[in-house]
């Protein structure tokens, strides 16, 4: 099937590919531009391991094809970290012993990228909303929602970015 | 998974998708939200030939009140239903409908005009747009036509959408002062389909008896079912305990469900009558101005 050209911006960055229509973003994020930090975990559009922000909306990168991210802005987790200063959810995860075994903590990381930056101030309550299309087997959320917290507050005392 | 190989068209107008339905014909699916679509292509339970993606189509994503309708176009996501003020002032039961549609990430993408032109009965705009009377306007290479929500849905899986015709716009007539609506579903988890979903939307006349009443139910059936002997019997009474117990067993009695992994038929229908009691109940209470 013939190829489709396109270009997207990943992290600040302008590529210019050609890929196949049925090539699933997730892919074009692992594969063709090697930013391996977006993770495969169930490929059914049920756990958020591999959300990434596609023009500030946090979207499952397993259930979008990649013609789809054609002129669009992606934010992957490798974007979060900006000058070698983690951002605050990064801080937050640390800090609050937000991840056991990691695999969903990149998914958990963009989730919170966007819905941090459309609720400043969030309950306890709205981020477990904001948060349940992402699974995760080990933390039992508790520490996820306090790195949540975490971040919300340095964001608010001009932590930086976003 | 990787879904099958198939030619990609990304049309820029709405005359542009018409015309590539028409010449494509049925090996043809339109993507908007994507997000019944592409899982079922990477399952390969769809192999389309072609793929007209309509989510670079301009001026589809509004969501408008006019002439007493409420407009809802194609590419409206369920999160901007989810989030939206108008809604949630003119129609709480449609926040309420979206807020438990799949999970966050996927309302992200998924369109409310997408979750009825699918066809799901396990889809819970359907039960909702029942019992709110919506029309849906479907354009093909003809122009535009109006189908009433109650005969949209045909058959399983199957609508009133005949090929080459788009789902462009979803009206709903804004309901009368004192009316109320609510939707309950109960699922397993987060992001599952419904185990059963009742949607309940009432008018109050001047004495506070039921003028109007709707009741439609979710994943009970082949087809999204309207629950029309419930409806009547509470038209015209004052809604007491009493009648809304009598319209819950009614309910139940008109949903077809059937066992599977969420429960047995029996389970599903007692869930049902519960279900309808409690809409009901918020449906009353919301009538009366409450929230």
């Amino acid at each position: 099937m013939a190829k489709v050209p396109i270009r997207v911006k990943v992290n600040g960055v302008e590529h210019s590919t050609e890929v196949e229509p049925r090539l699933l973003l997730v892919h074009l994020l692992r594969e063709n531009f090697r930013l391996t930090g977006t993770h495969i975990g169930c490929d059914t559009s049920h756990c958020g391991a591999c959300t990434v922000v596609m023009d500030g909306r946090a979207i499952k990168s397993c259930t979008a094809f990649a013609v789809q991210a054609n002129g669009r802005e992606i934010t992957t987790v490798e974007g979060l970290e900006q000058n070698g200063q983690l951002h605050p959810l990064q801080e937050g995860f640390f800090q609050e012993h937000g991840l056991q075994c990691g695999y969903c903590t990149p998914g958990m990381l963009m989730t919170g990228y966007a819905f941090l930056g459309t609720n400043k101030n969030p309950s306890d309550d709205e981020i477990r909303h904001a948060i349940s299309g992402n699974l995760c087997r080990c933390t039992g959320y508790v520490n996820i929602v306090k790195a949540y917290q975490f971040a919300a507050q340095k964001l608010r005392d001009g932590g930086a970015q976003q | 998974m990787i879904p099958r190989s198939f030619e990609y068209f990304s049309p820029q107008t709405l005359d542009e998708a018409l015309a590539l339905l028409q010449k494509l014909g049925s090996d043809a699916k339109l993507l908007s939200g994507g997000q019944s679509l592409i899982p079922m292509m990477k399952l390969r339970l769809v192999t389309p030939s072609y793929i007209v993606d309509i989510n670079r189509i301009p001026g589809l994503d509004y969501i408008s009140e006019s002439d007493g309708q409420l407009r809802i176009g194609a590419l409206v996501r369920e999160h901007e239903l989810e989030t939206s003020e108008l809604i949630k002032k003119r129609l709480p039961i449609l926040s309420d409908t979206a807020n438990v549609i799949a999970d966050p990430l996927v309302r992200s993408q998924a369109t409310v005009c997408g979750n009825l032109a699918h066809g799901d009965p396990a889809n819970d705009h359907p039960a909702t747009m029942l019992v709110l009377g919506a029309t849906v306007i479907a354009t093909g290479p003809k122009g535009q036509r109006q189908i009433a929500i109650e005969d949209f849905f045909p058959g399983l899986f199957t609508t009133a959408l005949q090929e080459g015709e788009i789902l462009t716009e979803i009206r709903i007539p804004v309901p009368p002062a004192n009316s109320g609506g609510a939707y309950l579903k109960l699922e397993r988890k987060v992001g599952d389909f419904a185990t059963a979903g009742v949607a309940a939307q009432i008018t109050l006349d001047a004495g506070g008896n039921c003028q109007r009443a709707g009741i439609g139910l979710t994943n009970v059936g082949l087809t999204p079912i309207k629950a029309k002997q419930a409806e009547q019997s509470l038209t015209g009474k004052k809604l007491d305990q009493a009648t809304i117990t009598q319209a819950a067993e009614s309910a139940a009695a008109e949903s077809q469900p059937m066992d599977d992994i969420r429960g047995s038929a029996e389970y599903k229908r007692d869930l049902v009558r519960v279900l309808t009691a409690r809409a009901l109940g918020k449906a009353l209470q919301r009538a009366k101005g409450g929230a």
